[in-house]
C-alpha cells in the first residue's frame, strides 16, 4: 500500500505491506541502518525513533503506522543545512560515551527527546529518561555525563531574547 | 503479507470489526507485536486504533474521571487531573516500563492485556475502576474486578472494544501508595506489586483500607481479611505484620524466570509492612516519586 510520511525532514511516498515492521522498512527498504534492531520485543530501545517528536520503538510499530507522521531517525538529527552535529552528538563523543556502539543512536534520540520536554534535568532524571535505553557494554557514566553535558550545551546555544524582545 | 486498518473514527471501526473475521485489535502494539514476534497469536487482519480520536483524552463529569482507553501511559502521566486525583494511578504509570513503552501503550491495552503483572491493575483495583466497553450498538459497564477473568483473559467479547475507564474520584484517602519489585528499576516487569488507598486519622487510626497486590496470582489480588485486620486500629508495626501474615497465606503465586513463588508470597507481605513509611501525603510523594 501507498503510505506517505516526512522521514528526516522530507516528505516521501513509499509503497510496502502494510504490517511491515518499521524497523525493517528503515534498514533493509530505505537502507537508514543507524537505527539497530536489539530484542524485537520492546526491551531494549536500540530501535527507538522520534515520531511527531516522541521516542517510540520502530521495532514494534507497522509501516501503516507511519501515514502522515514526521518521523526522524539518527540520520536525520544533524543540521540539515550544514552537517552540524546535534549537540547530544556532539557531546557523545566528547565523553566517550560510546563503547560498541549499538546502543547509541536509540540512547542518542531518547536523550533529545528528554531535553526537549525537560532542558535542565538532574541527573536521576536523564536515568529515568534513558530507562528504556540497554548499553549491553554497560558504559552508563558517561552516557549520563554527555546527556548533562548536551544540556548545558543547548541551552548556551539558543540565544537568550533580551529585554526589548529582539534577539 | 497481512491488512493493517488505521480506522480513524469509530463509525470506520464498526465497518471492519465484524465477528469471525479473525481481526486483532490494537492500540499501542507494545504487546501484541510481540506476542506475534512470538508466533503466540496469528491474527489475519489487524486493527489498529491509534488515530481513532473518540478513544483518546481525559475527562471529568461531577465526582468522576473518564479515561478514554486509546490514552497513552506518558498522557496519563503528564496529565494534572490524574496527578491530583489519582496519585496512586500515577505512581503506577511511572514505573510502567519505558519512556518509549509509556508513549506507545494505552491504559485500554493494559487492562486488555489482562497480564497479572499489569501494572496500572492494582490501582485500578484500588480505585473501583470500571470499564466501559462499546459496541456498534451499545454500551455496558463493568468493573475492572470483574472484567479480567485469568491471565490475558477478559469478558471481552467479538465485535466490541474497552472505550474508556470510569473512576470515582476517591475521596478523603491520605495515602496513595504503589509500590513495584521487579529485577530493576526500569523496564521491570513486576515480581509483585502493591497498591494502597488509606484514610489514617491524625491519632494514627486506620479508618478506611482498600488493598491489592499484583503478580501473585491469576488475577489481581484483593484481600479483604488483611484490610480488616488493619481498620479501626492505630498502624504499627504489629498490625502490619498480622496483616502481611494474612497476605502471605492469601497470595497464590507462581515460580517464573523473574522469581520463585516463596519469594513472591514472603515480599507481598513485606511490601504491606512499607505503610509504616508512608502515613501522610508528604511521605507518598517522597517515596513515589514521578519521572519527568
Amino acid at each position: 500500500m501507498k503510505i506517505t510520511f516526512v522521514l528526516n525532514g522530507q516528505e516521501m511516498q513509499i509503497d510496502a505491506p502494510p504490517d511491515r515492521k518499521v524497523v525493517d522498512l528503515l534498514r533493509e527498504d530505505l537502507g537508514l541502518t543507524g537505527t539497530k534492531e536489539g530484542c524485537g520485543a520492546g526491551e531494549c530501545g536500540a530501535c527507538t525513533i522520534l515520531v511527531d517528536g516522541e521516542s517510540r520503538l520502530s521495532c514494534l510499530m507497522l509501516a501503516v503506522q507511519l501515514e502522515g507522521r514526521r518521523i526522524k531517525t539518527i540520520e536525520g538529527l544533524s543540521d540539515a543545512e550544514n552537517g552540524a552535529l546535534h549537540p547530544v552528538q556532539e557531546a557523545f563523543i566528547e565523553y566517550g560515551a560510546v563503547q560498541c556502539g549499538f546502543c547509541t543512536p536509540g540512547m542518542v534520540l531518547s536523550a533529545v527527546h528528554l531535553l526537549e520536554k525537560n532542558p535542565h534535568p538532574t541527573r536521576d532524571k536523564i536515568r529515568q529518561g534513558l530507562g528504556g535505553n540497554l548499553c549491553r557494554c554497560t558504559g552508563y557514566v558517561k552516557i549520563v555525563d554527555a546527556v548533562e553535558a548536551a544540556a548545558r550545551k543547548v541551552e548556551r546555544d539558543i540565544p537568550k531574547p533580551v529585554k526589548d524582545g529582539a534577539l | 503479507m497481512r491488512n493493517v486498518l488505521l480506522p480513524r473514527s469509530l463509525s470506520e471501526l464498526w465497518d471492519h470489526l465484524r465477528a469471525g473475521s479473525g481481526a486483532a485489535v490494537y492500540a499501542g502494539g507494545t504487546d501484541l507485536l510481540v506476542k506475534m514476534r512470538g508466533g503466540l497469536v496469528i491474527p489475519s487482519l489487524l486493527i489498529c486504533l491509534e488515530r481513532i480520536e473518540e478513544l483518546k483524552g481525559v475527562s471529568e463529569d461531577l465526582g468522576a474521571i473518564r479515561i478514554g482507553a486509546g490514552t497513552t501511559h506518558a498522557e496519563l502521566l503528564a496529565h494534572p487531573v490524574i496527578r491530583a486525583h489519582l496519585p496512586v494511578l500515577a505512581s503506577a504509570l511511572g514505573t510502567l516500563g519505558s519512556p518509549p513503552i509509556r508513549n506507545m501503550g494505552t491504559i485500554g491495552g493494559n487492562i486488555c492485556t489482562a497480564s497479572p503483572a499489569g501494572d496500572t491493575l492494582p490501582p485500578l483495583h484500588v480505585l473501583n475502576a470500571e470499564v466501559e466497553l462499546l459496541t456498534k450498538s451499545g454500551v455496558r459497564r463493568m468493573s475492572v474486578k470483574d472484567f479480567i477473568t485469568g491471565p490475558g483473559k477478559t469478558c471481552l467479547q467479538e465485535e466490541e472494544i474497552l472505550s474508556a475507564v470510569w473512576i470515582g474520584k476517591p475521596e478523603g484517602h491520605n495515602v496513595h501508595h504503589f509500590e513495584k519489585v521487579g529485577q530493576r528499576n526500569a523496564l521491570a516487569c513486576a515480581i509483585a506489586s502493591f497498591a494502597a488507598l488509606l484514610r489514617i486519622s491524625a491519632e494514627g487510626i486506620v479508618e478506611k483500607a482498600s488493598m491489592a497486590w499484583g503478580s501473585v496470582a491469576p488475577t489481581i489480588l484483593t484481600c479483604p481479611e488483611a484490610e480488616k485486620t488493619l481498620v479501626g486500629e492505630r498502624i504499627s508495626l504489629k498490625r502490619l505484620r498480622e496483616a502481611a501474615a494474612i497476605v502471605r497465606n492469601t497470595v497464590r503465586p507462581i515460580s517464573d524466570v523473574r522469581a520463585d513463588a516463596d519469594y513472591r508470597r514472603n515480599v507481598s507481605g513485606n511490601l504491606l509492612l512499607r505503610l509504616m513509611e508512608v502515613q501522610t501525603p508528604d511521605d507518598c510523594a517522597r517515596l513515589n516519586q514521578l519521572p519527568a
